[in-house]
């Protein structure tokens, strides 16, 4: 993936109009797809957990700018804007959500377990920080064949508490591993605030602390994280080891389609609405001049026909037939 | 027990159940059970991810913050190892912990302290430690939650000594064993379903403390004995009632104390009927069944006029699409055929 980028000291990297647009178009797209899946849900064309990143679109759109085709991507179950930044084809992520067999994952692994080989999207996982050693292991592979490649690493606030995430900052920064540790910290784990579960609620403090290179920066200005996701997998490339991303963000929705929300304020969620990262970075290029109301018509049109496209899809889509059960637990047939 | 704190509240014996008879579900059950210890024993708390403010991800302590307050139902950082670790610590300090967990998928991060610690403390310490901790957690497929949320692992934790692993299946269970497995000096784990929440019934007049030593007899039969557990329960009676409708009766054992395994009530069974059909939402291999059908080889070689015969889990991580994690479970139907056979097999002899 190429840049147009020109990192200036310090400030703003300087953005072409066509960058932003496209930064723009990434999170309308990520925005239509969920919106559709909530839908869908209700439809219960989806089943299972669903759990939507509406509101934190900017996170994905500036960090997967900075990845290159032979990058890995590690994620977690609210990964669906996650693979589809990462070029995973639209049509597949929405035939897994419906657990066809043309899915990214043959249909076997639904919302949360999207996965992409030739991407290399490592999933799509349910286990909460359970990605982080993988992230790991994935990098240290890299360093191992000398590629000069890193791998993006996405969790949530919430993991931070869990031993799999320590330890890994610990091995990464031991090794100088090439990782991207990239903090989703929207402020709550299912129904637990942050500061309710968290003795040290600044959490790119953490990564300090494991001697790793480590920032916050507003996860609902794509722009911003962009700029300091470009800085830090450029000096992961050049062997600074690895690099802490912490994204303040929110997410508009639910945990999940199952949450009534009880344990937040209307006006909390009202008030991080206004800060959309969508209508923030739309608002900002059209005071600029950057962007006039035809073309932002023209992105969330396309971005519907390709999710209405993707929905076609799926839906005449196959069933994995109950024959092929057992396929795939292991390379070669084994019976038991 | 020896802990070295000897706990100074003397605690009734067996639970009050208030008005049975009453139509609750298997949630208001658990969460009546966890109300009484926490209303009768001051030593008792709640604690693991979600189940204060948010009321549990199954929303089973739904109301318990606000009636006991932050300290006895505490919400917990996502930390399985330490603050199940934190609860083994709690019972040997004289508490008497409830840790919820909210899935045995997740219960894995936590594997080390119940078997390294939990399990083993009585014993490695010659006798002078206890631990009387109750961790529950939910386990089981059915809800299309796809291979990191849906497996029956119960069966390994039945694998370790000095552990009692419970499986309440019924409404009763459900609300009566909570306070039997807090009266255990010892570790009690306790498997709850996740297709069981939602069941809905009349509890029992009768519903009261629970057993934890013995299996119960669901169905009395006498052609073949049906022994199962947990969320293949309800599977296994509708099965039952196939086979009765083309002759064939069934003694439905329901095992809720995964170890010990209590052999009595399952030999004398099958030393009536003379077949078995072991039924368990687990993997074939190394299942908990293969536990149970080699204690009936054991003991009952002799009577038996069939092969003990097994309906598990197929050996695949549990997919996501519905038809086919409907394929990988039991089924009634697999039942129905696994019974009709083991009675066809006596026919043919
Ligand atoms: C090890 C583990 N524990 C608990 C859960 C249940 N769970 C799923 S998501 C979640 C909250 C995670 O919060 P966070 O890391 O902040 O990510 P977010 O959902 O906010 O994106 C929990 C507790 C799980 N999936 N895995
Ligand atoms: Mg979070």
């Amino acid at each position: 993936m190429t840049t147009a980028i020109e990192p200036h000291h310090g400030a703003k990297p300087h953005l072409s109009r066509a960058h932003l647009l496209g930064l723009l178009r990434d999170m309308v797209r990520v925005r239509r797809f969920e919106e559709r899946c909530a839908e869908l849900y209700q439809q219960e064309k989806i089943r299972g957990f669903l759990h939507l990143c509406i509101g934190e679109e900017a996170v994905a759109a500036g960090v997967f700018r900075c990845l290159e085709p032979e990058d890995a991507v590690v994620s977690t179950y609210r990964e669906h804007g996650h693979a589809i930044l990462r070029g995973v084809s639209m049509d597949a992520v929405m035939a897994e959500m419906y657990g066809k067999r043309e899915g990214c994952s043959r249909g076997r692994g639904g919302s949360m377990h999207l996965f992409d080989a030739a991407t290399r999207f490592y999933g799509g996982n349910a286990i909460v920080a359970g990605g982080l050693p993988l992230a790991a292991g994935l990098a240290l592979a890299d360093r191992m064949r000398e590629r000069r490649c890193i791998t993006a690493c996405f969790f949530g606030d919430g993991a931070t508490a869990e031993g799999e995430f320590h330890e890994t900052m610990n091995l990464a920064a031991l090794w100088t591993l090439p990782v991207l540790f990239v903090c989703e910290n929207n402020l709550y784990a299912m129904g637990t605030r942050l500061e309710r579960v968290q003795s040290e609620p600044d959490l790119h403090a953490k990564a300090a602390a494991y001697r790793m290179a480590s920032e916050a920066v507003d996860g609902m200005d794509a722009v911003a994280v962009e700029a300091a996701a470009r800085r830090m997998t450029a000096a992961i490339r050049d062997g600074a080891g690895p690099q802490f991303l912490e994204c303040r963000t929110y997410r508009f929705r639910a945990h999940s389609m199952f949450d009534p929300q009880l344990y937040r304020d209307k006006a909390e969620v009202e008030a991080w609405r206004h800060r959309d990262p969508i209508d923030r970075l739309a608002g900002w290029m059209r005071q600029t001049g950057a962007l006039h109301d035809a073309e932002l018509d023209g992105i969330r049109r396309d971005a519907e026909a390709e999710v209405e496209r993707a929905v076609a899809f799926a839906e005449a889509g196959s069933w994995e037939p109950v024959e092929d059960l057992a396929r795939d637990v292991y390379t070669r047939e084994v019976r038991p | 027990m020896t802990a070295t704190v000897t706990p100074a509240i003397v605690t009734p014996a067996g639970p009050v159940v208030e008005a049975a008879g009453r139509t609750i579900t298997y949630r208001d059950a658990v969460r009546e059970a966890i109300r009484e210890a926490l209303l009768r024993d001051d030593r008792a708390f709640l604690m693991g991810e979600d189940v204060g403010r948010y009321g549990g991800c199954y929303a089973v302590s739904k109301g318990l913050y606000d009636e006991f307050g932050p300290d006895r139902v505490r919400d917990t950082p996502l930390s399985e190892s330490a603050f199940v670790g934190a609860g083994i610590g709690a019972a040997l300090g004289g508490m008497r912990p409830i840790v919820e967990v909210m899935t045995v998928n997740f219960s894995l991060l936590a594997l080390d302290q119940i078997v390294n610690n939990a399990a083993t403390l009585r014993h490695m310490s010659g006798g002078q430690l206890g631990v009387p901790v109750v961790i529950r957690m939910a386990t089981g497929a059915g809800r299309q939650l796809a291979a990191q949320h849906s497996h029956s692992l119960e069966g390994w934790y039945a694998h370790v000594p000095g552990l009692r692993v419970l499986a309440p299946a019924t409404l009763e269970d459900a609300r009566g064993m909570l306070w039997t497995a807090l009266q255990d000096p010892d570790p009690v784990v306790i498997f709850e379903h996740v297709m069981l929440y939602n069941t809905e019934g009349t509890l029992d007049a009768g519903a009261g403390p629970v057993d934890i030593d013995r299996a119960a007899v669901r169905r009395s039969g006498r052609d073949v004995t049906l022994v199962t557990y947990g969320g293949s329960l309800p599977k296994t009676l509708a099965a039952a009632e196939t086979l009765a409708t083309e002759g064939i009766s069934a003694d439905v054992i329901d095992l809720r104390t995964l170890r010990p395994l209590d052999l009595g009530t399952i030999l004398e069974s099958v030393g009536r009927t003379r077949r078995a059909v072991v039924v368990d939402e687990g993997w074939l291999t190394g299942s908990l069944a293969a536990e149970v059908s080699a204690r009936i080889m054991e003991g009952a070689f002799w009577s038996l006029d069939a092969p003990v015969a097994r309906v598990c889990s197929a050996e695949v991580p549990i997919p996501y699409p519905r038809h086919l994690e409907q394929a990988a479970l039991p089924q009634p139907a697999a039942i129905v055929a696994a019974a009709k056979a083991a009675v066809g097999l006596r026919e043919g002899a």
